[in-house]
């Protein structure tokens, strides 16, 4: 039977791909059939004449019996489909309540879907926009500190990789900076993101100008005059895509850099926040260049082609274990790691992106098993109808047919409106990841909008092959059948509603977990104690201008001047200055030595996070004093020489000896050995990790440039960002404030992912949740309804009403606890799939999984009881009656 | 329950036409014709008429739907040739699956005809 199908639906659409060939075909065939005829007429005597019209006569109607045979090889005529567009048409807007909310899930499922899949094709799938993407790679060092296989490369080493490998035939440097872009007529200044990199960076990623030219090996030498590329956001934003900007002279830090080009639009690597390009050997002293132990840099590079990334791999580690084992001394990583450029890039959000994809695929399963089970029970009220066509010759294929077409029509509807609604999607999603690589530019193309009707197409063939399926003949006779009054209809259909609920519930439940989990490990990351105040402190980041701060005394006088006016300013209670700001992230560390300890085993270094802090930072920032004293005023540029350890590093480098008195020497600076004068509370550089030993040098020692202005008050503290800002305009109008966040922002944005995978997980499962209730409401409703006449009969033979309503209750309920089941079972198992997302949460977490379960029955209960309840208040006369 | 293979026909993908009894034994005296070799439709009907002594006709009304039909179901198969007196003209032969069916039918038919031989010469 289904072999016969098969030929048939082949043969089918052979006719259909060659519809002119089998027009064709029927002509000559039938045409043939009549010069044979004709020639036996003239055989037998009759005249030319009429031997033609004797066989047409013969023949009958010729252009019908064409019309027939063709009409056999047509998969469905147009008419047909057309005529079943019209009905359902019809019969939806008939319903319009009905229609109204399968449209809309349908609408949500599909948008949903939709946006999910541009981000994921744009960034995960899409191989990235430069020449032979496949040969692109990253490098990296490993094990430079810990065991940590991804570490930023020092330009010597890079210097040395390039010298040494073999496998790969380009390879560039780009490191991270910033600088304060001065501004023009009536601007204020703004700190931008900047990326440096050697001038075969660009060639290696095949990527040309949008005018102008790139950079070249003349502008990528510390002689050459400086140098810069715009990317086209920053050239459109700030210089309103000024067509003559090639040439033009900008102020950075100060200094003045010629504009030799614009970047095309689609460059928006590694991500939105670099927005110039500057040359690296240009821009940093050759001696920081050649340096073993600056670890800065990303470095990227293109393989040979052929070479695999394994081999590339093996080569690389081989030759850093090389370089290692020949300069133990040097603070450069044990090995090094190659990794393709891609996998790279996404790392940070290929699974969040996963985990949304998976979501909104769960979800869009519910609508269509929604949409299935409300068309089960369309079907089921219109049985009878069915059943009487099916009788007068209408074949199953046709009735089929019909329920698919009704269904295309309204999951077409719905598809239609959820691509409209995946425009604005995406764009909300792209505001609320701005991390995405390539972000701005991804947008909804062909390969998208094919995904979105395919997706569609799918739904309307899922969703209307159920109720299609249950039409089977056996149902369509006992259609006509069960017009006797006294028996309940379809329990069949009602059954595969269940079947079709119990899969609802239990995606429900599966989401529902995920969410959960990822619910509860967002509320774990925002209840971690930081270790310092993070209620009520601002902060404002700002980084000085090398031109005109060089040395330690200017960078001094300008930090002291600062906070001096700072403290001085109305409403202000405390203030300090910090390089690194708590929840910032890791940012600096520096090697150091023990005087005192035994020496280390060649090859080994001891690696703290460094920051500088003035006197006061403690106090304002609410970091706690364990034991001795904090920086002094008087402890400035040469006369700092100071430490102040966090508590963890004190533990860890002088486990059983006081080190209060003792000394360290850091190895970056020319220093000599810093007294550990007081130990302080632990802070997390990032929320999530634990935090690392740290250690503290004086701001006024004038290290370091850059950093953040922390300030408390009694009020409230916002109120205060607009007089500081103005007063460090009037200390230097060419700086810039880099950022004015609150510290309940920094720690926001550190656990912004999570909140947004977190958030939108739920959303989706509410929403599911939702529509399973839904579900089960209408379907139990029916089987009350189809069971009426029945329940008459048990409450006018006495049946207790309370009696009644547990037997319907239990009737709804049984649905639901199998697909509870089921979904527990697999949230146990979808739970393991996005541990890595998890944060102090274990994948099995009894009080999620029992909150869930807890929710589900409460809620299907709730969708039940009104059914139920309505059973058991039937007046049985009334019951009897009806029909 | 079960219900008889008469009333199942009725729900089959065709419509049901007046002497539905006559088209399946049609459709049998096709596919017996075919296991001659291939032919196209007008040596069918000819070879029909012929040998039944112009006791059954095959209307052409009758006969290309049922070709077409058998073709659909994949009994037969068909390919363009030349004929006789080099005309172009499809060419019908027997597939296995139409061999098949054609060796079921003619059990049936056999069986059936034997029954009612039985009541109508009564012994």
């Amino acid at each position: 039977m289904f072999a016969e199908w098969c030929i048939e639906l082949k043969l089918k659409i052979r006719a259909l791909l060659m519809r002119r060939q089998l027009d064709r075909d029927l002509e000559d065939e039938l045409e043939f059939h009549l010069a044979m005829r004709e020639a036996r007429n003239r055989a037998s005597g009759l005249a030319a004449s009429e031997a033609r019209d004797s066989a047409l006569r013969k023949f009958g109607n010729a252009a019908l019996l064409k019309e027939r045979c063709r009409e056999m090889w047509m998969l469905m005529s147009l008419e047909t489909i057309w005529r079943d567009l019209r009905y359902a048409a019809r019969t939806f807007l008939k319903t319009p309540g009905f229609s109204l909310v399968v449209v809309l899930v349908m609408a949500f499922g599909i948008g949903a879907n939709t946006v999910l899949f541009t981000v994921v094709h744009a960034v995960l799938l899409r191989p990235l926009p430069f020449a032979h993407p496949d040969r692109l790679v990253s490098f990296w060092e490993r094990n430079v500190v810990g065991d940590n296989d991804r570490n930023v490369v020092s330009g010597g080493v890079f210097e040395y990789w390039r010298k040494e490998a073999k496998s790969f035939e380009q390879m560039a440097v780009l490191g991270e900076d910033g600088a304060n872009l001065s501004g023009g007529a009536g601007q204020f200044p703004e700190y931008i993101g900047t990326r440096l990199c050697t001038s075969q960076f660009f060639p290696m990623l095949g990527v040309q100008p949008m005018l102008g030219r790139l950079f070249s090996t003349d502008d990528d030498r510390p002689q050459a005059n400086a140098t810069a590329i715009l990317t086209y956001g920053l050239w459109k934003r700030r210089f309103a895509a000024d067509p003559t900007i090639v040439g033009k002279t900008i102020l950075l830090d100060s200094k003045p850099y010629t504009v030799i080009g614009v970047l095309p639009a689609y460059f928006i690597y590694p991500e939105a926040r670099t927005e110039l390009w500057l040359p690296v050997y240009n821009e940093i002293p050759p001696q920081q260049m050649q340096s073993l132990g600056n670890h800065r840099f990303y470095v990227w590079a293109r393989l040979k082609p052929g070479v695999t990334v394994r081999q590339a791999y093996a080569e690389l580690d081989a030759i850093q274990r090389r370089m290692r084992h020949d300069h133990p001394n040097y603070f450069v990583g044990n090995g090094a790691n190659v990794i393709p450029l891609q996998n790279d890039l996404v790392r940070n959000v290929r699974s969040s992106l996963y985990i949304l994809l998976g979501t909104v695929g769960c979800v869009l399963l519910i609508a269509c098993l929604n949409v299935a089970s409300l068309f089960v029970a369309r079907t089921a009220s219109r049985q009878r109808e069915i059943a009487i066509r099916a009788s007068l010759g209408a074949g199953r294929s046709r009735i089929l047919a019909e329920q698919l077409v009704g269904s295309l029509l309204l999951t077409g509807a719905g598809g239609a409106f959820g691509i409209l609604l995946a425009f604005g999607g995406l764009r909300w999603i792209l505001s609320a990841r701005e991390d995405l690589p390539g972000g701005p530019s991804i947008h909804i193309d062909a390969t998208v909008l094919l995904f979105a009707l395919a997706i569609t197409a799918l739904s309307g063939i899922f969703a209307g092959f159920f109720p299609a399926f249950s039409v089977t003949r056996e149902s369509l006779l006992s259609g006509l059948q069960e017009t006797s009054r006294f028996v309940a209809g379809g329990p069949g259909r009602a059954y595969l509603r269940k079947v079709l609920l119990a899969a609802e519930v239990a995606l429900t439940v599966i989401l529902l977990t995920g969410g959960g989990l990822l619910l509860k490990s967002f509320a774990k990351l925002q209840s971690v104690s930081m270790g310092c105040a993070t209620d009520n402190v601002l902060t404002l980041s700002l980084s000085l201008p090398d031109s005109r701060y060089s040395t330690p005394e200017q960078k001094t006088a300008f930090f002291s001047q600062l906070l001096e006016q700072v403290r001085a300013t109305p409403g202000v209670t405390s203030a300090g200055f910090v390089n690194v700001l708590p929840g910032e992230g890791h940012y600096v560390d520096n090697t150091f030595t023990i005087p005192g300890h035994p020496p280390l085993p060649p090859g080994q270094s001891l690696d703290a996070v460094l920051r500088d802090a003035d006197p006061d930072y403690f106090r304002a920032m609410g970091i706690r004093l364990i034991r001795g004293r904090f920086f002094t005023e008087r402890e400035r540029l040469d006369q700092a020489k100071v430490v102040i350890l966090s508590e963890s590093m004190a533990k860890k480098y002088f486990p059983n000896e006081d080190p209060i008195g003792k000394y360290l020497t850091p190895d970056l600076f020319d220093h000599p050995p810093l007294e550990i004068v007081g130990i302080v509370d632990d802070v997390r550089s990032w929320v999530n990790r634990p935090p690392e030993p740290t250690m503290y040098i004086p701001l006024y020692r004038g290290l370091f440039e850059y950093g953040s202005l922390v300030v408390r008050s009694s009020k409230d503290v916002t109120a205060l960002a607009l007089p500081i800002q103005r007063l460090i305009a009037r200390m230097d109008p060419n700086l810039a404030v880099i950022d004015v966040l609150t510290m309940d922002q920094i720690i926001g944005k550190s656990t912004a992912d999570a909140k947004f995978s977190a958030t939108l997980v739920l959303l989706f499962a509410a929403l599911a949740l939702i529509l399973a209730a839904v579900g089960l409401y209408g379907v139990l409703s029916y089987l009350v309804a189809q069971r009426t006449n029945e329940i008459g009969i048990r409450i006018a033979l006495g049946a207790q009403r309370p009696a009644v309503m547990h037997l319907m209750l239990s009737d709804g309920m049984r649905p639901a606890a199998v697909g509870l089941f089921l979904g527990v079972m697999g949230g146990v198992f979808s739970a393991r799939l996005i541990r890595s997302e998890l944060f102090g949460v274990q994948p099995l977490d009894a009080f999620v999984f029992a909150a869930v379960v807890l929710l589900v029955i409460a809620v299907a209960a709730a969708a039940c009881l009104f059914p139920a309840w309505r059973a058991s208040r039937l007046d049985p006369l009334l019951a009897l009656r009806c029909e | 329950m079960r219900y008889s293979p008469k009333i199942l026909m009725v729900l089959r993908d065709h419509k049901p036409e007046p002497g539905d009894l006559l088209r399946d034994t049609l459709d049998m005296l096709i596919l017996k014709t075919l296991t001659r070799g291939s032919l196209h439709g007008y040596a069918i009907a000819e070879y029909i008429q012929d040998t039944t002594q112009d006791v059954l006709r095959v209307e052409e009304g009758a006969l290309y739907p049922a070709l077409h039909r058998l073709e659909l179901r994949g009994l037969l198969a068909s390919e363009w040739g030349t004929s006789e007196n080099n005309r172009r003209a499809k060419y019908y032969r027997l597939t296995s699956a139409g061999r098949r069916q054609l060796a079921e039918e003619t059990a049936h038919w056999t069986r059936m005809s034997a029954a009612i031989a039985r009541i109508l010469e009564p012994a």
